[in-house]
């Protein structure tokens, strides 16, 4: 059997400093993996590093957010027929050496998408502050009894996924902190979840996207979305396999 | 009872409303598509202004006894609503339509760049 092609997506917002790192990271671990920057309008070099680093470079010409970077990566891989999509972080937070443990499930046709959590296994080192503690822990309720299948951390953006979670993230991905509704949206249309215990590493440059000011509204945009999501009705999507 | 004068005040700020809208769709500077909630909201007025013993049924009604004139402040406040209401899906569309512009042409300056093609 040949290898299934694989695509890297990595968004990244101002990660100059971190970014050629972690495209370096992806590529010197496969270099079969082909490693897709999505640059949402950098004010920095974002895109050059990148691309010195021997990555593809999307240029976004506005700042689209997160989940829009996000869905341009899918849509990239749509177009251009790849079987197998991983989502990294451009902050380097996600290891390259995870990357196995995300695609073993996908390989051996077990699920559709694979998240990489931090809390699957109780003993993880993973200890986020108090606060968040109870926010992750209380959107991995909701997507859970909304989506019908426990799901331990929704919020990671450590995923990945086959050819039909692409197709469908391709059309349908939230713009702004998109990680909890895409869970529940790929629940409802029918692909298989499947969560690996990964860790994380502490972001090496820049700052988190989550601060305290925009910590209400994406608590309160994260709920309307979670509520809405489940009142909207998504084609089942059946299984290629 | 509605006082005259809040009859006539009202019917003429109405038919300015109209006028207002017209000529702005008269010189192309608002699309018919959005002027017709306006459009509406003046028609509305208007006639709740002239047809003074309307303004009283509907007072009546909607238990408005003291001072019919109120209905016409909450009518015109249910319409600026509307209107309001009709921009924020106006600007939701038109959100996600520059999104999906901004990654056809991050997709498409990719593939211009790997064809080698000089920008000028």
């Amino acid at each position: 059997m040949t290898r299934q092609r694989l695509v890297a997506i990595v968004p990244a917002w101002n990660e100059s400093g971190a970014i050629g790192k972690v495209v370096d990271e992806i590529r010197a671990y496969d270099p079969a993996i082909d490693v897709v920057v999505i640059d949402d309008c950098s004010t920095d070099d974002t895109a050059e590093v990148a691309e010195a680093h021997g990555a593809t470079v999307l240029r976004l010409p506005l700042n689209v957010g997160i989940g829009g970077a996000v869905q341009t990566g899918f849509r990239y891989a749509l177009a251009h027929g790849y079987q197998v999509a991983v989502r990294l972080d451009g902050d380097g937070q996600h290891a390259a050496s995870e990357i196995p443990k995300l695609l073993a499930p996908l390989e051996t046709g077990d699920a559709d998408l694979v998240i990489g959590s931090r809390f699957v296994d109780p003993g993880g080192a993973y200890r986020p502050p108090f606060a968040r503690r109870i926010g992750i822990g209380v959107f991995a309720r909701l997507v859970s009894i909304l989506g019908g299948q426990r799901v331990t951390d929704t919020t990671s953006g450590f995923v990945a996924i086959d050819r039909m979670g692409i197709e469908l993230f391709a059309a349908e991905f939230p713009h702004d902190y998109p990680e909890v509704e895409a869970t529940l949206v790929a629940l409802r249309s029918g692909l298989r979840v499947k969560q690996v215990q990964v860790d994380m590493r502490e972001r090496v440059t820049g700052s988190s996207s989550i601060t305290f000011v925009r910590s209400l509204y994406y608590i309160v945009k994260v709920m309307l979305a979670l509520l809405v999501a489940s009142l909207r009705r998504y084609p089942r999507l059946e299984g290629a396999r | 009872m509605t006082p005259v004068r809040v009859s006539i005040v009202g019917a003429i700020a109405s038919i300015l409303l109209i006028l207002v809208v017209l000529e702005l769709v008269r010189g192309r500077r608002l699309k018919e598509r959005y002027a017709l909630l306006w459009l509406a909201t003046g028609v509305v007025l208007l006639v709740l202004s002239i047809w003074r013993d309307g303004l009283n049924t509907i007072a009546g009604w909607a238990g408005v006894t003291s001072y019919p004139p109120a209905v016409l402040f909450a009518v015109a406040t249910l319409f600026i609503l509307l209107v309001l209401l009709h921009y924020s899906t106006v600007i939701s569309k038109l959100t996600d339509e520059n999104v999906d512009l901004a990654q056809r042409i991050a997709l498409l300056e990719e593939r211009v760049s790997r064809l080698g093609i000089p920008a000028d």
